[in-house]
C-alpha cells in the first residue's frame, strides 16, 4: 500500500477539521475539530515515516501528541472557568476584541 | 487484506470526523472523537508505529477524552443558533475546506517524490517497537523529552489557576 | 584704555543694568531699582568720556577705530561680524544720548515713584538706551538693523507702558508698526548694498561705493532712498510721523528721552553716517532735504494750534528733527549734529518742565486750563522759559547758533537751498511764536485754579483720569500711580533740569562762528571724505545769518506776547474767523484720515475676504476633505475587526489556502 492514500485520507481529514473549526459555535466542539487536525498532521508525519524508514517521525508524532494533550488541559479549563462565570458558551459573544 | 483493513480504518476515521462536525450535540461529538482516535490507531498500527498506535488508545482517547467526557458532562449541552452573525461565513467555509483538500491533494498527487509510489524501503525488525522508541527518546531526543514533561507541567499548572474557584463564585 | 575697550563697555553697562533689573525686581525695594538704572547709565556716561579722549589723543586721520568681538555669520561670501566702530562722529552722538539718559534717569527716579511699575520701568529705560547706544556703536549695517529694531520694540514697550490705558497701547501699536515699515526700508538698503559692494561693513562699503556707483546711479539713488525711508519712520518725517504726536501717552520722562532727544535722531546719524552714499546720490539727498524742510513746516503749522501742552512739544521736535534732517542732506553735517545736541538739551528740558506742570494740574494736559504759574512754581517756571528762549532761537542761546548755522550752509549752497533757507526761517518765526505760546501760557497771567492752590502749599488733586479721552482710571498696575511730582519738591527733578538749563544757555559757546569750531574739528575724523563737509560760510555771512535770525526770532517772541499777554483772546477770535484754517490745522492736516481711508481700510477688507473665502473655504475645506478622506478609509478598514474568532479564523484559512495556491502555482 503505497502511502499516498494515508496522504490523502490525512489531508482529507484536516479539511474536514477546519471546516468545522469555521462552522461550529460551540468552544467544546472547536476544540474537537482541532484535535482533528492535528491527527491528521499525526498520521501523515508517521505515514513519511514509514516510507522513509526513519523513527523520527514518529518520536514527532509523540510530541505533537503531549502538546495536543496540553492544549486540550488549557482550553478546557477556559471552558470550565467560562461556565463558571455564567458567560454564554457561544464564541460570537465573545467580541471584545471588536475594532 | 492490507488494502481492506486500510479502508476500514479510513471509512471509521471518515465517518467519526464528519459525525465531530455535523452532530448537534457535543456529547455525541466527543464519542463520535473517540471512535475516530480508535480508527487512527489502527490505522497507526498498519504503519509499522505500534508505540505510537499503543500511546494513541492509552493517552489520547483514554486519558484526553475522557478529560472531554468530564468536561462535556459539566457543561452540558449547549444550543446552538440557526442565525449566522457573520456574513457569508455559512458559504465560504465549505467552499475554503474544499479549497484546502483540493490544494494538498494536487501536492501529494502531482509531487515527483518518488518514494511515494513504492512500499517503501525494507524495515528492520522492531521498527516503530517500544524499545527503540525508548532509545531514541532517552539518547538522541532526550532535550525533547524533558521538554516535554516540563510543558506537561506548565500545563497542569495553568489548568489548575484557570479553572480555580474564585471568592464568590458558585462551583 | 583704549577707545574701543571704553566702546563695548559704554555697550554693556546699560545691558547689564537692564537684566539686573529685569532678573531681580522682586528683591528692588523702593527706589533701588532707580538708582542702579542711573548709575548704570552714567558710568556708560564716563565710558563715552573716555572714549572722547582717547580719541582726542589720535591724529584726525586715525580716528576711525572698528573692533570685532565674535563672527557672527562667515560663510559662502558673507561676512557678519558683530564690530563696533568708535569715530567720532559715534563718540558724539553717544555723548549726547549718555549725557542726556543719565540727567533723564534721575528725573524718573523721582517722577515715577508712586508708579507700580517703577521697577519695569527702568529696566525698559536702560534697555532702550543700550539699544539705542548699540544703533550708534554698529560698525555694520546688520548690527545697525539689530539696534534699530530693538529701539523701536523698546519705544513700543515704553509708550504703551501704562497698558491698561486702551489709548497708551493703540499708540504704541501704531508706533511700532510705522517702525517696521522703516525697518523694512534700511533691510532693503542693506541688501541693496550687499548685492553691489559684497560687504556689510561701514568702512568697506564707503570706501568701496565711490568706485561701484557713478554719481546719481540708479542703484545708489534707490539705497539712499530705502535709508530714507528708514530714516523718516524712525525721526517722524512726512509721510511717516503720524506715530509721534501718539506718543506722548507715554510717561513723560519717555517723552523726553525717547522722542526728543535720542530714538528720533536715530535718522539724523543714519543720514550723517550714510553721507558718502548719500553724497554719490545728490537726488536722493535733495528729496530728503526736502522733505525735511515740509516736516518742519507742517510740523510747526500744527504746533500754532493744538491745545495738549505735550503734543505741543511733540510737533516741535518733529519741526526740529526736520531741520537736522535737511541740515545733513544738504551737507551741513557739523551744523546738523551741533543742533542735534543742542536740540536734545532744551528739549529735554522742555518736557521735564511740562511733566512738573502736568503734575501740579493733577494729570491734566491741556493748555486751555493753565496759567500763571510763575509764584506757584518758580523754578519750573525759570527752567521752562529758558527752554522756550533755546528754542525760540533768542540771541545768545544754544539753540541760537546751531539753527542759524543750518540756515548759513542752506544760503552757502545757493541756489534751490537758498529757497529752502527762506522756509526755514519762516519756520523759525512760527516757531519762535509757539513756543512762547507755551510760555506765556504757562507762565504769565492770573494764576489758575491749580497754581492757587499750589502758592497755598497744596498740590492739586483730581480724579484719575486718561488725559485723552476724560475716562475713570484707577491707580493699580498699568495705569499712572496716585501721586504726582512736581520740581520744586523733588531734588533728583531739579538737579536735572538745572543742569539741561545751565547747558541750553551756554551749549553754543562751543561753535560760535568766528571764535571757535569745537564740534567741526572733531568731527574731521569722520568726514574728510566729503566735499560738502567744508563747505562753511565766512565769518561775515555767518554772523549776518545769526542777526537775521536773532531778529526774527524776537518778533516771533514779540507777537506771542502781543497774543497771549497784551490781548489776550485774539488767537480765539482768529480761530473762529479762520475757522476753516484752524480745523484744517487742528486735524493735523487730516494725515490720520487720509492713512485709514487709502491704506487701513484696504487691507481690512482684504484681511476680510481672505478670513472668510480662502481660510475658510479653500484650507479648512481641504483640511476638511483630507480628514473626510482618511475616516471614510479607517471606516471601511475597520469592518475588518469584527471581534468575532470564526472570522478570523475564516481569515487565517483563506490565507493559508492563498499561500498554498501561490506555491502550486509557482512550483508548476
Amino acid at each position: 500500500m503505497d502511502i499516498t492514500w494515508y496522504l490523502v485520507l490525512s489531508a482529507l481529514l484536516f479539511a474536514i477539521g477546519a471546516g468545522g473549526v469555521l462552522i461550529r459555535r460551540s468552544p467544546l466542539v472547536i476544540l474537537l475539530c482541532l484535535e482533528l487536525m492535528l491527527n491528521a498532521g499525526n498520521l501523515a508525519l508517521l505515514a513519511f515515516a514509514r516510507a522513509n524508514g526513519d523513527q523520527e517521525g514518529q518520536i514527532f508524532a509523540l510530541v505533537v501528541m503531549v502538546v495536543a494533550a496540553c492544549e486540550v488541559v488549557v482550553g478546557l479549563g477556559l471552558i470550565v472557568a467560562m461556565f463558571r462565570r455564567k458567560l454564554p458558551l457561544n464564541v460570537d459573544d465573545m467580541r471584545e476584541l471588536r475594532g | 487484506m492490507e488494502e481492506v483493513a486500510f479502508f476500514i480504518g479510513a471509512i471509521g476515521a471518515l465517518g467519526g470526523a464528519i459525525a465531530v462536525i455535523a452532530l448537534r450535540n457535543p456529547f455525541y461529538s466527543v464519542l463520535a472523537l473517540v471512535v475516530h482516535l480508535v480508527a487512527l490507531a489502527g490505522l497507526f498500527l498498519m504503519l509499522h508505529a505500534e508505540f505510537v498506535a499503543a500511546a494513541q488508545i492509552v493517552v489520547y482517547a483514554g486519558a484526553v477524552m475522557v478529560l472531554y467526557v468530564f468536561v462535556a458532562a459539566y457543561v452540558g449541552g449547549v444550543e446552538e443558533p440557526i442565525w449566522e452573525p457573520i456574513p457569508g461565513q455559512r458559504f465560504l467555509a465549505p467552499l475554503l475546506a474544499i479549497a484546502l483538500f483540493v490544494e494538498l491533494s494536487i501536492a501529494i498527487l502531482g509531487t515527483a517524490l518518488t518514494s511515494l509510489e513504492s512500499e517503501g524501503p525494507v524495515i528492520q525488525d522492531g521498527f516503530g517497537a517500544p524499545a527503540a522508541i525508548g532509545e531514541l527518546m532517552l539518547e538522541k531526543f532526550l532535550i525533547v523529552f524533558e521538554a516535554s514533561s516540563l510543558l506537561l507541567l506548565v500545563a497542569a499548572v495553568g489548568a489548575i489557576v484557570l479553572a480555580a474557584r474564585r471568592q464568590g463564585e458558585p462551583g | 584704555m583704549s577707545a574701543v575697550d571704553f566702546g563695548w563697555l559704554i555697550l554693556a553697562f546699560p545691558l547689564a543694568g537692564s537684566l539686573i533689573i529685569a532678573f531681580g525686581w522682586r528683591a528692588l525695594p523702593g527706589r533701588t531699582a532707580g538708582v542702579i538704572g542711573t548709575t548704570a547709565i552714567g558710568l556708560a556716561f564716563l565710558c563715552s568720556v573716555g572714549a572722547f579722549v582717547d580719541l582726542l589723543d589720535l591724529p584726525g586721520e586715525e580716528r576711525q577705530l572698528v573692533s570685532s568681538v565674535y563672527d557672527y555669520a562667515s560663510a559662502a561670501g558673507v561676512d557678519i561680524q558683530l564690530n563696533i566702530l568708535v569715530d567720532p562722529l559715534s563718540v558724539l552722538m553717544c555723548l549726547v544720548v549718555s549725557g542726556v539718559s543719565t540727567l533723564i534717569h534721575l528725573y524718573s527716579v523721582a517722577y515715577m515713584t508712586s508708579d507700580e511699575g517703577f521697577r519695569r520701568f527702568f529696566s525698559y529705560l536702560n534697555f532702550f538706551v543700550f539699544s539705542m547706544l548699540l544703533l550708534i556703536l554698529a560698525g555694520n549695517f546688520v548690527l545697525l538693523t539689530v539696534g534699530w529694531a530693538f529701539v523701536g520694540f523698546a519705544s513700543y514697550a515704553l509708550i504703551s507702558f501704562w497698558y491698561r490705558r486702551g489709548t497708551a497701547t493703540a499708540a504704541g501699536m501704531k508706533a511700532f508698526v510705522i517702525n517696521v515699515i522703516g525697518d523694512v526700508g534700511l533691510v532693503l538698503a542693506a541688501f541693496l548694498l550687499f548685492r553691489e559692494l559684497g560687504t556689510f561693513n561701514y568702512l568697506e562699503v564707503f570706501e568701496g561705493a565711490p568706485e561701484a556707483f557713478s554719481p546719481d546711479d540708479g542703484t545708489v539713488i534707490a539705497i539712499c532712498l530705502l535709508l530714507c525711508v528708514g530714516a523718516f519712520a524712525k525721526s517722524a518725517q512726512l509721510p511717516l510721523h503720524t506715530w509721534l504726536p501718539d506718543a506722548m501717552e507715554g510717561p513723560t520722562p519717555v517723552s523726553a528721552l525717547i522722542h526728543a532727544a535720542t530714538m528720533v535722531t536715530a535718522g539724523v546719524y543714519l543720514i550723517a553716517r550714510a553721507h558718502p552714499l548719500f553724497e554719490l546720490a545728490p537726488t536722493a539727498a535733495d528729496i530728503a532735504a526736502f522733505v525735511g524742510v515740509a516736516t518742519l513746516l507742517f510740523a510747526a503749522t500744527v504746533a500754532l494750534v493744538v491745545t495738549d501742552l505735550k503734543r505741543i512739544i511733540a510737533y516741535s521736535t518733529m519741526s526740529q528733527i526736520g531741520y537736522m534732517i535737511a541740515a545733513v542732506s544738504i551737507g551741513a553735517y557739523s551744523a546738523g549734529l551741533f543742533h542735534l545736541m543742542t536740540h536734545a538739551f532744551f528739549k529735554a528740558l522742555l518736557f521735564m518742565a511740562a511733566g512738573s506742570v502736568i503734575a501740579a494740574m493733577a494729570g491734566r494736559q491741556n493748555i486751555d486750563g493753565m496759567s500763571g504759574f510763575r509764584r506757584a512754581m518758580p523754578f519750573t517756571s525759570l527752567v521752562l522759559i529758558i527752554g522756550c528762549l533755546a528754542l525760540a532761537g533768542f540771541p545768545g542761546m544754544s539753540g541760537f547758533f546751531s539753527k542759524d548755522e543750518i540756515i548759513g550752509v542752506a544760503f552757502e549752497r545757493g541756489g534751490m537751498y537758498a529757497w529752502m533757507g527762506v522756509a526755514m526761517y519762516a519756520a523759525a518765526f512760527l516757531t519762535a511764536f509757539y513756543s512762547f505760546r507755551i510760555g506765556f501760557r504757562v507762565v504769565a497771567g492770573k494764576p489758575c485754579e491749580e497754581a492757587k492752590e499750589l502758592e497755598e502749599g497744596h498740590l492739586a488733586h483730581g480724579e484719575h483720569e486718561n488725559p485723552a479721552t476724560g475716562e475713570r482710571e484707577d491707580t493699580d498696575v498699568g495705569f499712572p500711580g496716585s501721586e504726582h511730582h512736581i520740581a520744586e519738591r523733588e531734588w533728583p527733578m531739579k538737579i536735572p533740569m538745572g543742569i539741561l538749563a545751565f547747558l541750553s544757555v551756554l551749549g553754543g559757546a562751543v561753535q560760535i562762528p568766528g571764535v571757535d569750531a569745537a564740534i567741526e574739528h572733531f568731527l574731521e575724523g569722520s568726514f574728510e571724505d566729503s566735499a560738502l563737509f567744508h563747505l562753511v560760510p565766512s565769518t561775515e555771512n555767518a554772523w549776518l545769518g545769526l542777526g537775521a535770525g536773532g531778529l526774527i526770532s524776537i518778533l516771533g517772541i514779540g507777537l506771542a506776547y502781543y497774543c497771549y499777554v497784551l490781548r489776550p483772546g485774539v488767537t480765539v477770535r482768529l480761530a473762529e474767523r479762520l475757522s476753516g484754517v484752524h480745523t484744517f490745522l487742528i486735524n493735523k492736516w487730516y494725515f490720520d484720515e487720509l492713512y485709514d481711508l487709502l491704506i487701513y481700510r484696504p487691507l481690512i477688507g482684504i484681511g476680510r475676504f481672505a478670513n472668510s473665502v480662502v481660510e475658510r473655504v479653500l484650507v479648512n475645506g481641504l483640511v476638511s476633505a483630507t480628514v473626510g478622506v482618511v475616516r471614510g478609509v479607517g471606516g471601511m478598514v475597520r469592518g475588518a475587526q469584527s471581534g468575532f474568532i470564526r472570522a478570523y479564523a475564516l481569515l487565517l484559512i483563506t490565507g493559508f489556502a492563498a499561500l498554498g495556491l501561490y506555491f502550486l502555482v509557482v512550483s508548476a
